[in-house]
């Protein structure tokens, strides 16, 4: 596609929303892997959530490690480097909802518990403090309705209107997809474009990086 | 005097500042009334004088009340703050006595007309018993550590805790389980504040030499309050350590002395075993040394903050906000500013110290990417701008209890 040709018009403009999170406290905590495994079995969803994304969000030039609250301290605190690792290297993408990744946390926290057979605790003070988001939503009043007008809004609108896009309407509201896939095969039928889109690992990105890559790929599609 | 949105853009990004009128128009007329105990002095004064004319500016009614107390009322509530912190107290039937009453005279005298009451730590809290009559939703802020209490201290405020619609406070751990929902809004600094504005050299070389700091050798400083739980000692032993293999000069800069007969203990025992060296400068500052504080920073090479135990810590984000490599204890907030190694160290030990201040001068590489990481973590997490977009999260919060995901 040349982008002096003509372009589809989406019958419904993308609206770019941002984000806000505010951080709550649970009082819940966790001093070593067996209490870890337990909370993670009850807390809300959106404990699970925050610990897995706020990292992206308040450490935009640390990502793309450490991923997770949970990997962090393991690694950190528990001196745990295998079951860091495994934490670390759980593939987001590959959950459509909170309670499957909730399932896959525990999982691998149980596994590495039967393995050693040992229970580490943390320092005192140090212990593994639960946490949950409480996510404001705004319109930004950013639209775009075809794909040049998506280009150029990718490049100022904020980083949280992008990580809400790419994180929260996947998993955390469940759409099963994220938006900007679904908006491009959707309303403009762009399937390959989608496609790419969609395969895009976003949590391997810092989030600077990610809004380099997405415009990448759409500039590509516009033939730049 | 406080400064203009406007003048954060260069330093956050319009983006970020937009985002605040936006939550601004949401609680366009909503009127805020804050009330602590005194209206300059200390961090909670400090950050108010800034906030309030900017929540005024994106539309908020932002007011700001201060309660007054005999001294019985505040030697009791220095005695509260106290044991709240693990120093043993007895609370009596007369120490109550004192608080209701001077809750009572604040009630009548203060214009407490709002539909938010925002109390700042335990001194006005009582005022919540007449909520009812008052109207409105009340928050507490709550500044102090509230994990180890002596007893009786946690039970003198518990009372009066449970009546607030919401709490909120500054690091995890220093909350305990309580029957109303907790906020985690950690302090910040200004960058435009005489603190922490960008110096230029002529100005910081002008106060060095007036505070008799050469610059002939790096400079290694921490800045603290003579207290033993900052470890001036410590750090002094430390330096001590590192400067048998690298040469180095050593600022322990700070107040406390004057009014505090164990700061003036501390600040004695320093001196003295610091003796005559000349590359020892030991600067006993009055509390309105913003820009001397700001200076001694600007220009050190390492910047150490080794807390045995700490509030939140927030001279460590001034240093990472100047983009200096900052060595620090990993206590209290400490941990949610530096990750190890990335935006700064975090030690344990006077040897450990001594370890990463020799490192740290020897590879100034490394430390420059230290300082620069730790400053752009600042920029995110650790300014009065995201400060305010929690504090007016947290007022959206009040209308919408229960709920993950708010649509505004």
């Amino acid at each position: 596609m040349n982008e002096s040709k003509d372009l589809t018009i989406a019958k419904q403009p993308f609206e770019f929303c941002s984000r806000l999170n505010l951080t709550l406290l649970t009082g819940r905590k966790a001093q070593d892997l067996a209490e870890m495994a337990e909370n993670l079995r009850s807390v809300p969803g959106s404990v699970i959530y925050h610990h897995t994304h706020h990292f992206l969000v308040q450490h935009q030039h640390l990502s793309p490690e450490p991923p997770n609250d949970f990997a962090y301290w393991v690694s950190n605190i528990l001196l745990d480097a295998r079951l860091g690792e495994e934490l670390a290297s759980i593939d987001v993408m590959r959950f459509s909802t909170i309670h499957e990744l909730r399932e896959a946390l525990v999982r691998v926290i149980e596994t590495s518990l039967e393995r050693s057979g040992e229970v580490r605790a943390a320092p005192r003070g140090q212990e593994f403090h639960f946490m949950r988001s409480v996510s404001f939503v705004m319109p930004t009043g950013v639209r775009a309705a075809d794909l040049r007008e998506f280009r150029n809004a990718l490049m100022f609108v904020s980083l949280s209107a992008i990580s809400y896009h790419m994180f929260d309407a996947r998993l955390r509201l469940e759409t099963g997809d994220n938006d900007f896939a679904a908006w491009a095969e959707g309303q403009l039928g762009e399937k390959a474009l989608a496609e790419s889109l969609r395969t895009l690992d976003p949590y391997t990105f810092t989030e600077e990086g990610l809004r380099r890559r997405m415009i990448n790929l759409v500039e590509q599609r516009l033939g730049n | 005097m406080g400064a203009k949105l406007s003048e954060y853009i260069p330093i956050v990004g319009e983006g970020v500042v937009q985002e605040l009128s936006v939550l601004g128009a949401r609680l366009a007329g909503k009127k805020v009334v804050n009330i602590n105990s005194t209206r300059s002095g200390g961090g909670v004064a400090e950050i108010l004088q800034r906030l309030i004319p900017l929540l005024g500016e994106v539309g908020i009614d932002a007011q700001w009340e201060v309660v007054e107390g005999t001294q019985d009322f505040f030697a009791l509530t220095k005695h509260l703050h106290n044991a709240l912190h693990g120093t043993p107290h007895t609370f009596t039937a007369e120490d109550q006595g004192v608080f209701d009453m001077t809750t009572a005279s604040n009630l009548e005298r203060l214009n407490l007309n709002g539909d938010i009451m925002f109390i700042h730590d335990p001194q006005p809290a009582g005022l919540v018993r007449n909520r009812a009559a008052i109207g409105g939703k009340w928050i507490w802020r709550c500044h102090i550590d509230l994990s180890a209490p002596a007893p009786g201290a946690w039970e003198f405020i518990e009372p009066m805790v449970r009546q607030f619609d919401l709490s909120v406070f500054s690091a995890p751990q220093f909350t305990r389980a309580l029957p109303i929902p907790q906020i985690l809004i950690s302090p910040s600094i200004d960058p435009l504040a005489d603190k922490n504005r960008e110096l230029s050299r002529t100005e910081i070389d002008a106060i060095l030499t007036k505070l008799g700091i050469r610059s002939d050798k790096p400079i290694v400083t921490q800045i603290s309050r003579f207290d033993r739980l900052k470890d001036p000692l410590g750090v002094l032993e430390a330096w001590q350590l590192a400067r048998r293999r690298v040469d180095c000069q050593l600022v322990l800069a700070g107040g406390g002395a004057s009014d505090d007969p164990e700061g003036a203990e501390v600040l004695r025992e320093v001196r003295e075993r610091a003796g005559t060296d000349i590359d020892v400068h030991i600067l006993d500052l009055p509390p309105t040394s913003h820009i001397e504080v700001n200076a001694i920073q600007s220009a050190s090479a390492v910047v150490i903050q080794k807390s045995l135990k700490e509030g939140f810590g927030l001279t460590v984000s001034e240093a990472l906000w100047k983009s200096k490599p900052v060595i620090a204890g990993a206590a209290g907030g400490i941990p949610l500013q530096i990750t190890h190694k990335y935006s700064g160290i975090l030690t344990h030990t006077i040897e450990g110290t001594a370890f990463w201040i020799k490192q740290l001068l020897s590879e100034p590489e490394f430390a420059r990417q230290l300082g620069r990481n730790g400053h752009n973590h600042v920029r995110s997490n650790f300014l009065l701008t995201r400060h305010m977009r929690d504090y007016m999260l947290a007022f959206l919060l009040l209308d919408h209890p229960n709920v993950d995901v708010i649509r505004l």
